[in-house]
């Protein structure tokens, strides 16, 4: 889906892809705010990706 | 993950550094730079055929450098973006102007040399930092052979070798030589709790991951021996201790042991540790885990001063007590590990807490800069069936296994199907051009696609359903990649056979599917906070900062809860009485509460005496902030107690200790820890008890230097920053000595005077002492939470506190929608994450207010009053409290959805006596057609063979 390029009123920055950047821009946008999510590395996820399963669900960490 | 792929308000900048950060909270500028990734993320199909072309090898880092990847890659299939990347490290192209094998391979042209490094300006209105954590530096490993032997990995590493889509695809294996490690050591605090690496904090989650891979390991190989070597376990979190206890019974053993060294011993590893009895002792272990705590971000300083904020004595973002997540800049706020080490349902509260602070200072931007997308009217949809079959290649995914273009001819013979074609990506952008005028040019009502998994591709396809003016629930998938070309990969012919089923089978589902109405309900933007302490206090006036009135019920006639006293609550009193959208009932319960998600209503009693009344509330959502209570055990640890001016609890000990005069701190106190918790009377650890204990021990030292203070412990579980306390209490003369459950102190009183004994296992003897003073670490209760918990229909633990939807990724959540809860009704914890998980719950509540309605997914449960016959199977079956009985015209019981709560599980249609129930998307009809679409075909083939 094509994004808007320009920047507006009504953004944040999330700075950090992982599971606390995630989760903090899928939050702001429920929220009602636009989320530049910035991340250093070629993809979000952070350690949590890398991880196994995770406790005490055993859910895959993806 | 996908979620912030899909959501067309999350622009995801990755590859991207901060430059600068400038101006005021509302207006702030980011200049960022985006290095180029050499690929066309809007071309990239994500087929990996350049991977299998590169020349190049380089290390994996994903796989922690345990494995080989090329420079051009991804680092896993479900990645976000799913778009490949070409490290210019190690590509040929990039590093000496050769190669570029991979242009011509790529059949979607998606790779492009020429780009260059972008640069853009930000405009933003605030900042969240959420850059986690680095890793502990490799000179502090070296101790344990870590670079020198290839079988000690750290804690990440084993988590690779653990994972199926790790280096040994999921078998853990020495590097060494490839054999199956059967001896096992994890060594705790590797770069945590360590002065020597300047790291005198706790990291606070190395215990549980720990016991994690180590169960985990287990579940590999249950012959594996297993030992974990620690100075403190430390699963002081919600139900960590229950999880320890599950790994001993499962094998696992924990030896309390400070590690001096491992040093490699022919095949094997030598681990060489001492106990408290002052023992050496060495064992041999096949490999050695480390587990590495979490260091500072190593770009923590650079970051805060481009932004302004301080940093900590660790480099941690440095935060307040009463402010966890707020830098020492407005407008900059933080969470996550880079706040201080903490687990992912903490990082998940603060990330949660964070965006409802932010929400609150930019209120008046809110929905400025929102994309809300239109689609065309739905047409209308005709009585004759128009079938569209699209059968996707998958590059060579599916195509090089299954027979693509003889499996859309087959559908083309199909009833109702009226076009039907092959494509090479189906999910491509131009795919879903092609798509949209298909649907048009044949005036298609119903589509199918047969390509990959729906979890993935559904909402993509849907979307270009709506585009095209089709209801989305008109789409049917077929996942012939996962269940035909992946599994079937040698057998091409069956494969292709099972892709005609599957085919088959969804057009006759989608024969009979039919629009689905998208609901939704309105939303009462007012919120119900139930408990007026500093969790409830901070629930409410976040709320209010967001823009939403709520009402605020304590039982007490006085607001303030457990922590009255400190000048931070009162603070908060002051604020509540005095905003306008918190209105405050005291001496208030609930007593009722009906309705749901948007629109409840409860009834609560209010006021004393005379003064009782009873009052109607209308409300959207509801916050429980009930809290707990100190807990005061009548016998702990086999002593029966008789609380006296001697024997104390810790909290009366912090009161006396706050008056005047040198007295007020004994000259001899003996402080016993876990006195009623962790399996004595309660089953749970109290997580606080610890550090308020090391408290009261500095604060009687420092009142009183002579004193003599022992503390009695199992575990000393000062976490994260709290260890600072404990290393000082140590340096100043507290005495800290373990007991084991089966050797426990003995309190007693006789005429006044106090003796405490107890096994000094450094002494290896039995002590006794005449202390003036016993302090005891009593843990803490819940406020009655059952009334609560049946009152609104959400669970509770066994220990009585309130369950989350989901431990990790909902923490503040309850299984109810548009219930959430925070503070010491969740679990014990210390005021600052009461306030950041008050601030949490207080976010995750706005949104529903935010939006104003409640969007209800068209595959609910439907109930037809003609059929149902009011026999109440469906409501106690239901999970989510979906279901209500409503009277009819004739004044007979019938079952009806309360289509909001409904998460269309289908436990009520299938267990429906009387086929009342369907599913949307899931008829009877449609599933019967399905199954008979596959048995027909098959019936028919064995009669041809008979």
């Amino acid at each position: 889906m094509a994004k808007a390029k320009k920047s507006r009123e009504g953004a944040v920055m999330v700075l950090g892809g992982g599971i606390a950047g995630v989760q903090a821009a899928l939050d702001l946008t429920d929220l009602g705010y636009y989320v530049y999510l910035v991340e250093k590395s070629p993809a979000i996820g952070g350690v949590m990706a890398q991880l196994d399963k995770t406790f005490p669900t055993n859910d895959c960490s993806l | 993950m996908v979620e912030a792929g899909r959501s067309p308000n999350i622009e995801i900048l990755t590859n991207a550094d901060l430059l600068s950060l400038k101006g005021q909270p509302g207006n702030f500028k980011a200049d960022i730079v985006q290095r180029p990734r050499y690929i066309n993320a809007d071309d990239c199909t994500a087929c990996g055929l350049c991977t299998t072309y590169c020349p190049r090898h380089q290390v994996d880092d994903y796989n922690e450098g345990l494995n080989i990847t090329r420079p051009i890659h991804i680092d896993y299939p479900q990645a976000v973006p799913a778009t490949y990347y070409i490290d210019p490290r190690s590509c040929l192209h990039l590093t000496h102007e050769t190669c570029q094998i991979c242009v011509p391979v790529c059949q979607s042209k998606a790779i492009d040399f020429s780009q260059k490094p972008e640069e853009r300006t930000l405009e933003i209105g605030a900042v969240i930092m959420s850059p986690g954590f680095g890793r502990i530096p490799e000179d502090t490993l070296a101790k344990y052979s870590f670079g020198k032997h290839p079988d000690v990995v750290t804690s990440i590493e084993f988590e690779r070798l653990l994972n199926p889509s790790g280096p040994f695809t999921g078998e853990v294996r020495c590097l060494s030589d490839n054999r199956h490690p059967h001896k096992i050591a994890f060594i705790q605090c590797v770069g945590s709790r360590d002065i020597g690496c300047d790291n005198g904090y706790c990291s606070s989650v190395c215990c549980m991951y720990a016991i994690k891979e180590a169960v985990v390991a287990k579940e590999h190989d249950p012959d594996a021996e297993i030992t974990i070597y620690y100075m403190d376990i430390r699963t002081q979190g919600k139900e960590f201790d229950a999880a320890q206890k599950r790994a001993e019974d499962k094998g696992i053993k924990f030896v309390r042991a400070k590690v001096a060294d491992v040093m490699p011993w022919g095949d094997h590893l030598r681990l060489t540790y001492s106990t408290l009895d002052g023992t050496h002792s060495f064992k041999a272990y096949d490999m050695v885990v480390l587990s590495v705590g979490l260091e500072s971000p190593p770009d923590a300083q650079k970051l805060a001063d481009m932004a302004g904020f301080k940093l900590n004595k660790y480099d941690f973002c440095n935060t307040d007590t009463f402010a966890p997540l707020a830098t020492s800049k407005e407008g900059i706020y933080v969470a996550g590990a880079f706040n201080g080490p903490m687990d992912i349902p903490e990082s998940v509260t603060q990330s949660s807490g964070a965006a409802g602070i932010a929400s609150g200072l930019i209120k008046k931007q809110r929905g400025r800069g929102i994309i809300h997308k239109s689609y065309p009217d739905e047409k209308e949809m005709g009585d004759e069936v128009r079938i569209g079959v699209f059968v996707c290649h998958c590059g060579i995914n599916i195509g090089s296994v299954v027979d693509v273009p003889d499996v859309s001819n087959y559908a083309g013979d199909m009833e109702g199907v009226v076009y039907y074609t092959e494509s090479l990506y189906s999910c491509s952008q131009d795919a879903q051009e092609v798509l949209k005028e298909k649907i048009k040019e044949h005036d298609l009502n119903r589509v199918v696609i047969a390509a990959c998994s729906p979890r993935t591709h559904e909402p993509l396809f849907q979307e270009t359903l709506k585009d095209a003016g089709l209801n989305r629930s008109l789409f049917e998938m077929v996942n012939i990649r996962d269940q035909c070309s992946w599994v079937h990969a040698n057998e091409p012919g069956a494969a292709t056979d099972k892709s005609k089923d599957l085919v088959r089978m969804a057009v006759a589902k989608a024969r009979h599917i039919q629009p689905l109405p998208e609901q939704t309900v309105p939303v009462n933007k007012i919120g119900l906070v139930i408990g007026g302490g500093i969790g409830g206090m901070t629930a409410a006036l976040n709320l209010a900062d967001q823009g939403f009135s709520c009402s605020l019920i304590e039982k007490q006639d006085t607001l303030g809860g457990n922590f009255k006293k400190l000048s931070h609550t009162q603070k908060l009193i002051d604020q509540v009485k005095k905003n306008k959208l918190v209105s405050v009932y005291t001496n208030a319960e609930l007593q009722q509460t009906s309705g749901f998600v948007g629109n409840f209503s409860s009834i609560i009693t209010t006021g004393k005496g005379a003064k009782a009344k009873e009052v109607t509330l209308d409300h959207g959502i509801i916050i429980i902030a009930t809290g707990a209570r100190e807990h005061r055990p009548e016998t702990a640890l086999g002593n029966s107690i008789k609380y006296s001016k001697k024997i104390v609890t810790q909290s009366e000990l912090a009161e006396q200790l706050e008056g005047k005069g040198k007295k007020r701190a004994p000259d001899s106190i003996v402080m016993v820890q876990c006195a009623g918790s962790r399996g004595d009377d309660l089953n749970y650890c109290s997580k606080t008890c610890c550090i308020t204990a090391v408290q009261n021990a500095l604060r009687v030292k420092e009142i009183n230097p002579d004193s003599q203070v022992i503390m009695l412990y199992r575990d000393i579980r000062t976490y994260g920053y709290a260890e600072d306390l404990y290393q000082d209490a140590r340096q100043k003369g507290v005495l800290f000595i373990p007991y084991e459950m089966d050797n426990k102190p003995a309190i007693a009183e006789k005429g006044g005077k106090l003796s405490v004994s107890f096994f000094d296992p450094i002494l290896q003897d039995d002590v006794s002492m005449n202390p003036q003073m016993v302090a005891l670490s009593v843990g803490m209760v819940p406020e009655e939470t059952d009334t609560l918990s049946k009152l609104l229909k959400v669970p509770v633990t066994a220990d009585k506190f309130f369950l989350e939807a989901h431990v990790k990724l909902r923490p503040v959540e309850l299984p109810v929608d548009g219930v959430y809860v925070c503070g010491l009704a969740h679990s014990p914890k210390p005021i600052n994450e009461i306030i950041a998980q008050a601030q949490a719950a207080s976010a995750k509540a706005a949104m529903p207010l935010v939006k104003g309605y409640v969007t209800v997914d068209p595959i609910v449960s439907n109930i037809d009053k003609e059929i149902c016959i009011g026999c109440k199977l469906c409501t106690s079956l239901c999970p989510y409290q979906a279901i209500q009985m409503v009277k009819d015209e004739n004044n007979r019981p019938k079952a009806e959805t309360i289509v909001a709560s409904c998460k269309a599980c289908g436990i009520c249609a299938s267990h429906c006596p009387t086929f009342a129930i369907s599913m949307g998307g899931f008829t009877n009809e449609q599933l019967n057609s399905q199954i008979e679409a596959f048995g027909k075909e098959i019936l028919v083939k064995e009669t041809e063979a008979a």
